[in-house]
């Protein structure tokens, strides 16, 4: 059984244009469905607007669905309340993209990290300090930014006291959103490894959301890649970097810069036949969300049926892809 | 924190609002040493010496039953100041429990409370006050209630939008990730960054709050006379205005001073605690 399984999910945001006139809707989550195995890393890449952080904060329960289900080791999360959802909260945990919003500027760090050990009673109260100086060790920080405020550390600190923050419930999950995305380049590699350290020593599954197929191709086992709230292409990653099947991800994969190493080489000629055609156009809006296949206005290889029949996500050779080309 | 020095340093920049916290803190340190820097007794009559000038031994005169006027403009910055103080807590509980659960919640408890906030805002507040005073008792405390229980909608307002933007931010949706109750949420992860603006309306708070006290005892329906209240030496005042104009000028001029004090105060705090003026200093 799947630890975590996403079904048609979709969250519709009502934008109103004032009284008498009917909404818009932004179709941030249009249908959406992946699992995520124990001890897995699943990664959605996409565009920014693709609603990637939509879904993270949907598995999260932080906001309802409008439609569909998140199912936690077999458990409709949106039905649970009281001592359940206390429970899923110590088993899913969220990294933010920006480290410098996700911490509480008036909460020092041990504040911030001793709250989630009360809320769960985890440990004693004359223990709350050295748990938490443990937790600062195991993401590489020492006691010495015990009583610090988040104002007084630098960006990559800060995502690690994240870090520290998540792992101090144990959790099952972690939805990492952009973890690296507002680090630098070096940090970025440091925080990289830290995760994957952790997840070795934890046995943590990640969803990882991400932009960056360099990270994406190197950190995760399977790879959902959406595009206007959907996901267009679900395979395993070196299948997905040997051959991307959508045309979207051939065009995702060779906007990428790649610097051929031994490592890359053998995927990089399998999509030259997209490398002259970059990525046309921007992202629709997803509140007017194009008729038949959303991505047939930018698309390369379009043809008849395209701006017509909307394509279902089907299988093709123990993978996942939505378009007519198959 | 750094943060407290930041601020210190940012309010201590503009002269005006120094000068005017100076003079709140003096007017505070007389308040509360009245007794002991208090000549003469402020309710003691000396009918020999009925509205005498300003002299040496009365500074600043005496009133229609001899009484010293500095002394009863001593003991009256007691009234004043435990009445801005109190209506302002008032207000400002009042204000920013009714903020938060609105800016918190949205939705229909956010339409509800906020047309309710309107409605309090329509009314003419002063004539409100007077309407209510006139059938309750008329003592200090039911003064302090009602001024604190109509002036509490701008906190109210100000507390709201700060949580409509805060509640948006990664450190909350983190904390409910957590596990964090509502309760907890909003008073102890929301409200302490929500602050701010709070104490700069605070600071205004207690100036209007002064005004209307003044102005209620002027009218006579404030604090009753023997006790003094700078609003009910001016009543006083006005009658004798022909013959003692020192009965005037002097609670007039202890009014214009403190609530400019404040007011002043509450300028300084406004620049001193503008977050974007904050991140300019930063870089």
């Amino acid at each position: 059984m799947a630890l975590l399984k996403v079904s048609s999910l979709r969250k519709y945001f009502a934008v109103k244009k004032g009284l008498m006139i009917k909404p818009l809707l932004v179709r941030a989550v249009d249908g959406v469905d992946f699992s995520l195995d124990e001890d897995r890393i699943f990664a959605l890449v996409g565009e920014s607007g693709c609603g990637k952080s939509t879904v993270a904060r949907l598995v999260l329960r932080l906001i309802p669905p409008t439609s569909g289900e998140v199912l936690f080791q077999g458990m409709n999360i949106f039905g649970f309340n009281g001592g359940a959802l206390k429970a899923f909260r110590k088993s899913v945990q969220i990294i933010f993209q920006d480290p410098f919003a996700s911490l509480n500027p008036r909460k020092s760090i041990m504040d911030t990290i001793s709250e989630p050990l009360k809320i769960h009673r985890i440990v004693e109260k004359n223990r709350l300090k050295d748990k938490v100086v443990e937790l600062l060790n195991k993401v590489g920080l020492g006691s010495d930014i015990l009583y610090r405020y988040p104002h007084e550390l630098s960006g990559g600190q800060r995502q690690r006291v994240c870090i520290a923050r998540t792992l101090v419930v144990s959790p099952k999950v972690i939805v990492a959103d952009e973890p690296l995305s507002a680090l630098d380049v070096s940090i970025q590699a440091q925080i990289l490894n830290l995760l994957q350290e952790l997840k070795r020593e934890y046995k943590i599954s990640f969803l990882f959301i991400s932009h960056d197929l360099r990270v994406v191709h190197y950190f995760s086992d399977t790879i959902g890649v959406m595009y206007l709230g959907k996901i267009v292409e679900y395979a395993k990653t070196e299948d997905l970097f040997g051959e991307p099947f959508h045309p979207y991800t051939g065009v995702l994969l060779s906007s990428a810069p790649v610097i051929p190493t031994s490592d890359t080489t053998h995927y990089a000629p399998r999509i030259t036949h997209y490398a002259s055609r970059l990525i046309q156009g921007e992202v629709p809006s997803p509140i007017d969300i194009p008729p038949g296949c959303p991505f047939h206005p930018r698309c390369p290889r379009r043809f008849e049926p395209c701006d017509k029949i909307v394509p279902e996500l089907k299988e093709v050779d123990e993978r996942f892809v939505s378009c007519h080309l198959y | 924190m750094r943060l407290l020095s930041v601020v210190g340093k940012r309010f201590s920049r503009n002269r005006l609002s120094v000068i005017g916290a100076v003079t709140v803190l003096l007017l505070l340190i007389i308040s509360i040493l009245a007794p002991f820097i208090a000549p003469y007794d402020p309710t003691a009559t000396d009918v020999r010496h009925t509205l005498s000038p300003p002299s040496k031994t009365h500074p600043l005169g005496t009133d229609e039953l001899g009484r010293d006027l500095l002394s009863r403009i001593i003991y009256g910055s007691r009234v004043s100041l435990k009445v801005g103080f109190v209506a302002v807590g008032i207000a400002i509980m009042t204000g920013v429990i009714i903020g938060s659960i609105s800016g918190f919640y949205g939705g229909v408890i956010d339409a509800v409370l906020m047309r309710f906030v309107d409605m309090m805002l329509a009314f003419p507040t002063f004539f409100l006050i007077l309407a209510v005073i006139s059938i309750l008792e008329q003592n200090i405390f039911t003064i302090m209630v009602v001024i604190g229980l109509t002036n509490w909608m701008d906190v109210a307002r100000l507390v709201r939008a700060e949580f409509l933007s805060l509640k948006e931010k990664d450190f909350v949706s983190a904390a409910r990730a957590v596990g964090v109750s509502d309760v907890r949420l909003i008073f102890r992860h929301i409200l302490p960054n929500a602050l701010s603006p709070v104490f700069v309306a605070a600071t205004f708070g207690v100036a209007g709050a002064i005004l209307i006290e003044s102005g209620l005892s002027f009218l006579g329906l404030g604090v009753q006379p023997p006790e003094p209240s700078w609003g009910n030496i001016l009543t006083a005042g006005k009658d004798n205005i022909e013959v003692a104009w020192w009965l005037s000028l002097y609670p007039g001029l202890a009014i214009l001073v403190t609530v400019l004090s404040y007011n002043l105060v509450g300028e300084g705090l406004r620049d001193a605690l503008d977050p974007r003026l904050w991140e300019a200093e930063r870089h």
